[in-house]
């Protein structure tokens, strides 16, 4: 009996034979480049490895030594800074944009180029072109002060106190038409009855917009929440365009100490060190609130 | 049989290899790009090329700190170039530990490279476990204080002669407009004027004793503490630099915008590429006026370890041109830099180059700090340094605590 039905029923492992062997390269690719890589960092950083990775563990010395760094502590804090203020400007600004798009106005597509446009620079690109527009004695500052104003200050890049928000205007001016555009596809995704049946009941528009809309828009909020927070803690190339980390390491931030440890100090242990706080930072705070979003929805 | 055929024969299978050796291609990876280092290095494949083989030049733009993580990236990835430049001392000691480097002993025992290197300590940051793995090729010293005549003579001061003169000399330049000191924001400029600070503030034991032997002691000690003060000056009248690169920086110094600049000799290609004179339009204060010392800093050129035969004998020759003293002369005369030989005639050197020779035959020198400390503690200093000088709310004595601690892990 047993002996009949097994040709009939094809082991479970041979089944979809085709599409398993099409995703094999994908699969390998995740598991020994992300998370072989992943794993191969965060030994490393247990280890005092210089120029050459060595495998001569040290225990924590590389974590107490970061930890006692105050450029580390300085680049945590403008971390903190520029993704608290990145975050609330690009999804304000993005959804106002959006919002005022979507009142039916003429020359739509025009509109929507130019907000958009930013965004098909380079973050080098974007990084040269507001370094030049902040400098003192080329851009904003001389302009007004041409115009007459001779006391008018506004230098953000060489002041320490306010670079990151210099930096912060950079990566405004090209994140947030992105965002409107994400905001937009939610908007004309909601049903035209719903504001029929608002406008019905009397309701204000902005009520409707903040009561209704915005909470139906869920979904959206949170794909580009994320793509947001991807872009904040990656942040390097902008930095290092607009100032390098500069004036002295007033506007650093981890991505460039990981750089900078890893090739220029030649201390790799450091740098492993460093990223693994990163990748701890992205677990903490983005593994369990994206579970919930994503991985409780399929359930319920 | 004829001993003579005999001869002809063994000389032939001699004279074949080496025919074959002979129009070698070498790939040579350095950083200098600026239009006075570009023609010192047309210098040296001009050099090479007259021994039969081919210099394939592999600049890479963008200072030593750019250049370097490529060239160890190339020679730990297993894509060597036949010989790259690295600064006199620590930068390639990982490299030559793990065995990437090629031994060149056998070869400096048969030039005598002992007897004609001087100072005697760049051959021995050459030098691990008792072998010679690379070649030095020229000094350039960080010591030396470039002053504006013009910008003085605009403020109505005397140029000054050391670094009191000229700290008592700022409220008039500043008076006038002008920023006393030049230092651009690039954090190795602010470290390095530090260690300038060290060696003419402290002296040479105190320099020697904090960078060389890591002593915390010292570096916490109140001689330090003078030179975290000079440093504070410093940092009052480089206010108003703005400018990031070191050659921005000499060039406000040049057209008078700035007193004066604390930056290595190779300040001085910039002045004379502007036409300016030694002694009439600027003048040079080695060791700040107060410690004629001059570092033995520069550049060597290290040999990957190859496989191919044909390029393994060229590499012998590309070594030994490199500290021929023909090319000695023709290179550094270019670069504005000393040679390594004691025994080759600088006739032509300018006024400058001639008083650092001078220190340099009197044997005032200290070892570079790339010498002596990694580039893991040197980029901690340049860290604190770059932070210090852009951030006036850190005190010298606060300063001085971050420097001590580097100093008490650094290896």
């Amino acid at each position: 009996m047993a002996a009949h039905t097994q040709p009939g029923r094809p082991n479970q492992l041979f089944r979809n034979l085709n599409s398993k062997i099409a995703s094999i390269p994908m699969m390998l690719t995740a598991v020994v480049i992300f998370l072989g890589g992943t794993i191969w960092t965060v030994v490393y950083s247990f280890t005092n490895s210089k120029l050459l990775p060595r495998l001569s563990f040290v225990g924590l010395d590389q974590y107490e030594r970061l930890w006692d760094t105050p450029r580390w502590i300085v680049s945590i804090q403008n971390l903190a800074t520029y993704g608290c203020f990145s975050l609330i400007f690009s999804l304000t600004i993005g959804f106002l944009l959006a919002a005022l798009m979507d009142q039916k106005i003429r020359f739509e597509n025009t509109f929507r180029t130019i907000f958009l446009y930013p965004f098909a620079l380079s973050f080098i690109v974007t990084g040269l072109v507001w370094q030049w527009i902040l400098n003192p004695e080329f851009g904003v500052q001389s302009v007004i002060r041409s115009l007459g104003w001779t006391s008018f200050t506004f230098d953000p890049l060489y002041n320490s106190d306010i670079v990151i928000y210099g930096i912060l205007i950079a990566a405004l001016w090209q994140g947030t038409g992105l965002v409107m555009c994400l905001m937009l596809a939610g908007l004309r995704g909601i049903d035209e009855d719903i504001w029929k049946a608002a406008r019905v009941d009397g309701i204000p528009m902005w009520k409707t917009y903040l009561f209704i809309i915005i909470p139906m828009m869920r979904p959206v909020f949170v794909t580009t929440l994320v793509i947001i927070a991807s872009g904040i803690v990656r942040i390097y190339d902008l930095v290092v365009a607009q100032t390098s980390g500069g004036p002295g390491i007033a506007s650093d931030v981890p991505a460039k100490y990981v750089y900078d440890y890893m090739f220029f100090a030649q201390n790799l242990g450091q740098g492993f060190a460093a990223s693994t706080m990163m990748l701890l930072a992205v677990a903490i705070i983005i593994v369990p609130w994206a579970y919930l979003e994503f991985g409780g929805r399929k359930r319920g | 049989m004829n001993i003579r055929a005999i001869a002809a024969v063994l000389a032939a299978t001699v004279a074949l290899p080496l025919g074959a050796a002979h129009a070698t291609d070498l790939e040579v990876t350095h950083w200098w790009t600026s239009g006075g280092e570009a023609a010192a290095v047309a210098e040296l494949a001009k050099a090479f090329n007259a021994t039969g083989n081919k210099w394939v030049d592999g600049a890479i733009a963008g200072s030593g700190g750019t250049a370097r993580p490529i060239m160890i990236s190339r020679i730990t990835g297993g894509d060597p170039m036949a010989a790259t430049q690295f600064n006199h001392g620590r930068q390639a000691e990982e490299l030559v530990q793990a065995g990437l480097m090629r031994d060149f002993t056998d070869l400096a025992k048969k030039e005598g490279w002992d007897k004609i290197v001087r100072p005697a300590g760049l051959l021995k940051s050459c030098t691990f476990e008792g072998k010679i793995y690379c070649v030095p090729l020229n000094i350039h010293s960080w010591q030396w204080l470039w002053l504006s005549n013009d910008a003085f003579k605009k403020a109505g001061v005397a140029v000054p002669k050391n670094w009191d003169e000229y700290v008592a000399a700022a409220p008039a330049l500043e008076k006038a407009g002008i920023v006393p000191l030049a230092v651009g924001g690039q954090a190795w400029q602010s470290t390095g004027l530090f260690s300038v600070l060290t060696v003419a503030i402290g002296g040479k034991e105190i320099y020697q004793k904090v960078y060389g032997d890591k002593d915390a002691k010292v570096a916490a000690g109140p001689e330090m503490a003078k030179v975290f003060k000079a440093a504070d000056d410093a940092r009052k009248m480089s206010k108003g630099t703005n400018v990031q690169d070191w050659n921005q920086a000499t060039n406000m110094v040049i057209t008078g915008k700035a007193g004066g600049q604390i930056m290595g000799d190779w300040a001085q290609g910039e002045f004379q590429l502007a036409g300016k004179k030694a002694g009439v339009d600027y003048t040079c204060l080695p060791g700040l006026g107060v410690n004629e010392v001059i570092s033995t800093a520069g550049d060597a050129f290290y040999f990957p370890v190859l496989k191919d035969a044909a390029k393994t004998k060229a590499q012998e020759a590309l070594a030994s041109t490199l500290l021929d003293a023909k090319t000695q002369v023709a290179f550094n005369l270019k670069k504005g830099s000393l040679p390594v030989r004691g025994d080759v005639d600088l006739a032509a050197a300018n006024d400058c180059m001639k008083k650092g020779l001078e220190i340099l035959a009197k044997g005032n020198v200290v070892t570079s700090t790339d010498q002596l400390i990694t580039q893991d503690t040197q980029k901690q200093l340049e860290d604190l340094m770059s932070q210090f000088f852009a951030n006036t709310s850190i005190t010298a004595e606060e300063a001085q605590k971050r420097f001590v601690a580097i100093f008490s892990k650094a290896g």
